[in-house]
């Protein structure tokens, strides 16, 4: 049949069984838009392109389905970027449709003309300008293909008008042919054995757990592996929800504001199983100390993280899963007690400088916030976080049971990102309960997806943590530039004027008792409902460790620091 | 240490500009890189000479092979391998010299392709160790201008004939 190129970007859509694209029209991508009114797919207009990207972005993490974002050209796709580097940088299925000027005009600096491929090139798996409308069909295809395999990401197709106004016989490509395309190969027999032997030999090991233990399903998996092994389970932050945090072998999260039981089994460890992680500089600290007792078995799917950052004594080039179902039967049931111990010792001197139990003297904390939102949603919403102190204390206090659970820019640490991430996981997820967490910064960044939020009328809660300061920046400086405050005070609107300027009903908190109640009458509000809570100005993420420091040399809370924190 | 690489590539518009893309911004350190076109139509094969004093050459094949374009890497560093480099060199060049030029050149089996008043151009190909060897004798001379390809490598006898057939399997995997 005779489908012209505007027609061709949603007959392949509807097949990859796109049902909600995030999106900007423009001059570019005009013909485009046209020919959606004819198709069975939901378009959520943003008001910055930088949301669609995260929209798209968070359906991908929200449902494990590829996201789809759609901009015109030059300024449409520049502000993309943002997202799509997020999206690269924490492995998010993701699809970017832009707008470019007509092929005729290409390279002679056309009105919004921007070099998209050149400039997105860094930041996906692949990418691709059309400007023949014979390619399109294929280009498109590819683009998903490339999204879903492997270590998933984002790709993006870049349409000169010509080729969307253009007809041409349309036939969806089934398969395509893409020879340099890596597809995982299942482990080794010999790799599985000698991993079998070395955990059998083990009396300290531990597990590092990954978002590839969410990507490639594994949860089931692990659980059985965990359980038959005897292994306590230390999560990355975009791990956290891939092995239930409730679970007596989790200890919880990892790395720079991971508890330090956690760092201390790792440092002790004298086998780390690493599964899904990529040893992140946030995760190790000093790599020249780092778990120096320990082999390392890494599991992991994309071989270029194989020695990048920590020589590893065996790597299993393959999908977690299929390892992990091949490993579980080779490995004879422990339990290892003596380690188990140790660790609940680590465990317990931690208990006593947790801020859970230290006297806020009537003062809100943060932490005391994210604690409290946890028992009032029962732990099982869909939190998405922004980037800083909020986010850290999020990982600590919110304890994830489910994959999916929690959705938060790790890699790329975006600013901004919460609120319209929170947007396309609802639209993923419509039954569960979506609820954002920003502090006052990153809320500003993107906080004119509210408007998106009201016209979609979705059902999404925002909590924003406000402290006055850009609050993690503002931690660093006070533990290592001297308390100078450069630029980190910060002035924030009256946040429950603004939510009812577009219409959202809204309600400040100022003391912990209200904090349960506010939060329950959110939840019985059909449609958002944002609660900003005033709380201490200057409080700290603990434990710590600096930034390549040595993992063991972790910052503390004093023990009854909450009583030192200024009014 | 000096690690080769040869990569056969989709030949696309902008291929090589990935590949330098890539190199860039994972900071490798590219030797050097030729392309050029295979006895397939479609395939360009590169040789990239790259240094790995910082990055072990497995992440940088393992980067490479990320690329969707590039259809397969080989490391042929440690593979018996033929590897050819060619030089142009503008060479100062008396015309009472040039007989003598002529015959140092032609020990190198290289030869003069074009003589001007006070200089000729020398052509000469081999493995980089020899065109290094005519380099430095030409420089005491006076060298005016260089051009060099960079290496180009393909593997020898039954070794490549077991690397084809590995070839032929990757290619046939459609998706």
């Amino acid at each position: 049949m005779q489908r012209t190129g505007a027609q061709i970007v949603w007959e392949c859509l509807v097949k990859e069984g796109v049902d909600v694209v995030f999106g900007y029209p423009g001059g570019a991508i005009l013909p485009t838009y046209d020919a959606m009114l004819d198709y069975p797919v939901r378009h959520v207009l943003v008001r910055h392109e930088q949301g669609a990207a995260h929209m798209a972005d968070g359906y991908a993490r929200a449902s494990g389905r590829v996201g789809v974002a759609i901009a015109t050209s030059g300024p449409g796709a520049t502000n993309l970027t943002t997202g799509i580097a997020t999206a690269m940088l924490d492995s998010s299925p993701t699809v970017f449709i832009t707008g470019q000027v007509p092929s005729k005009v290409l390279g002679t600096d056309a009105f919004q003309e921007t070099d998209v491929t050149g400039i997105t090139l860094p930041i996906t798996k692949h990418n691709a300008l059309v400007t023949d409308v014979r390619q399109l069909a294929t280009t498109i295809r590819e683009a998903f293909v490339i999204a879903r395999s492997g270590r998933p990401g984002p790709t993006l197709v870049d349409v000169c008008k010509d080729a969307q106004q253009a007809s041409t016989e349309f036939r969806w490509p089934e398969t395509v042919d893409l020879p340099g395309l890596v597809e995982p190969e299942p482990p080794h027999a010999q790799d599985l054995a000698r991993a079998a032997e070395l955990i059998e030999k083990a009396e300290r090991p531990f597990i590092l757990a990954g978002a590839g233990v969410i990507r490639s399903g594994a949860t089931q998996a692990l659980l059985e592996f965990v359980e038959r092994t005897g292994t306590p389970v230390g999560l990355t932050l975009l791990g956290l929800g891939g092995f239930p945090r409730s679970h007596p072998l989790c200890l919880g999260m990892m790395g720079m504001h991971g508890e330090a039981y956690v760092n201390s089994a790792i440092q002790h460890a004298d086998l780390l199983l690493a599964f899904g992680m990529r040893f992140d500089d946030r995760v190790t600290g000093n790599l020249k100390t780092y778990a120096p007792h320990a082999k390392k078995i890494h599991v992991e799917l994309d071989a270029s993280e194989i020695g990048k950052n920590v020589r590893v004594d065996l790597a299993l080039v393959a999908d977690l899963l299929a390892t992990l179902k091949a490993l579980t039967p080779m490995v004879p049931a422990k339990r290892h007690e003596a380690w188990i111990a140790q660790i609940d010792a680590w465990r317990r001197e931690t208990h006593s400088r947790d801020i859970l139990h230290q006297d806020a003297n009537g003062r809100l904390l943060a932490a005391h916030v994210i604690h409290d939102l946890w028992k009032a949603t029962g732990g099982g919403a869909v939190v998405v976080t922004d980037v800083g102190q909020h986010q850290m204390w999020e990982a600590q206090y919110y304890p994830h049971e489910r994959p999916r659970t929690l959705i938060t820019s790790g890699g790329l640490g975006t600013m901004g990102f919460a609120l319209p991430a929170a947007i396309g996981a609802k639209m993923a997820r419509p039954e569960a309960e979506v609820w954002v967490v920003a502090g006052d910064g990153g809320f500003q960044m993107t906080q004119c997806e509210l408007a998106t939020l009201q016209q979609e009328q979705l059902d999404v809660k925002i909590a924003v943590v406000n402290n006055g300061y850009l609050g993690m920046v503002r931690q660093w400086q006070e533990f290592f530039h001297d308390k100078r405050y450069a630029a980190t005070p910060m002035l924030s609107p009256d946040f429950v004027a603004l939510a009812g300027a577009y219409g959202i009903p809204a309600h400040k908190v100022t003391a912990r008792p209200d904090v349960v109640p506010t939060v329950e009458r959110a939840r019985a509000t059909p449609g958002p409902f944002l609660i900003e809570f005033q709380v201490q100005k200057e409080d700290a993420v603990y434990p710590m460790v600096p930034a390549g420091s040595d993992l063991h040399a972790m910052i503390r809370r004093p023990a009854e620091a909450a009583t030192e924190v200024k009014a | 240490m000096k690690h080769t690489l040869v990569a056969r590539v989709a030949d696309q518009p902008g291929v090589l500009n990935r590949v330098a893309s890539l190199f860039r911004r994972r900071a490798f350190n590219i030797e050097s890189l030729t392309v050029g076109h295979t006895e397939t139509g479609d395939v360009s094969r590169m040789t990239i000479v790259v240094d790995t004093a910082r990055v072990p050459a497995h992440i940088v094949e393992a980067n490479l092979r990320k690329l969707i374009p590039v259809m397969d890497v080989t490391d042929v560093t440690h593979l018996a391998t033929v590897d050819r480099d060619l030089a142009l060199i503008r060479v100062k060049c008396a015309p009472a010299e040039r007989a003598e030029l002529a015959s140092l050149v032609e020990i190198f089996r290289g030869r003069i392709v074009d003589v001007a008043r006070e200089s000729v151009i020398v052509e000469v190909t081999g493995d980089e160790q020899k065109v290094n060897g005519l380099v430095d004798l030409l420089r005491v001379r006076g060298i005016v201008e260089m051009v060099r390809t960079g290496k180009v490598a393909m593997v020898r006898g039954s070794t490549a004939e077991d690397a084809a057939i590995g070839h032929g399997t990757a290619s046939a995997a459609t998706h």
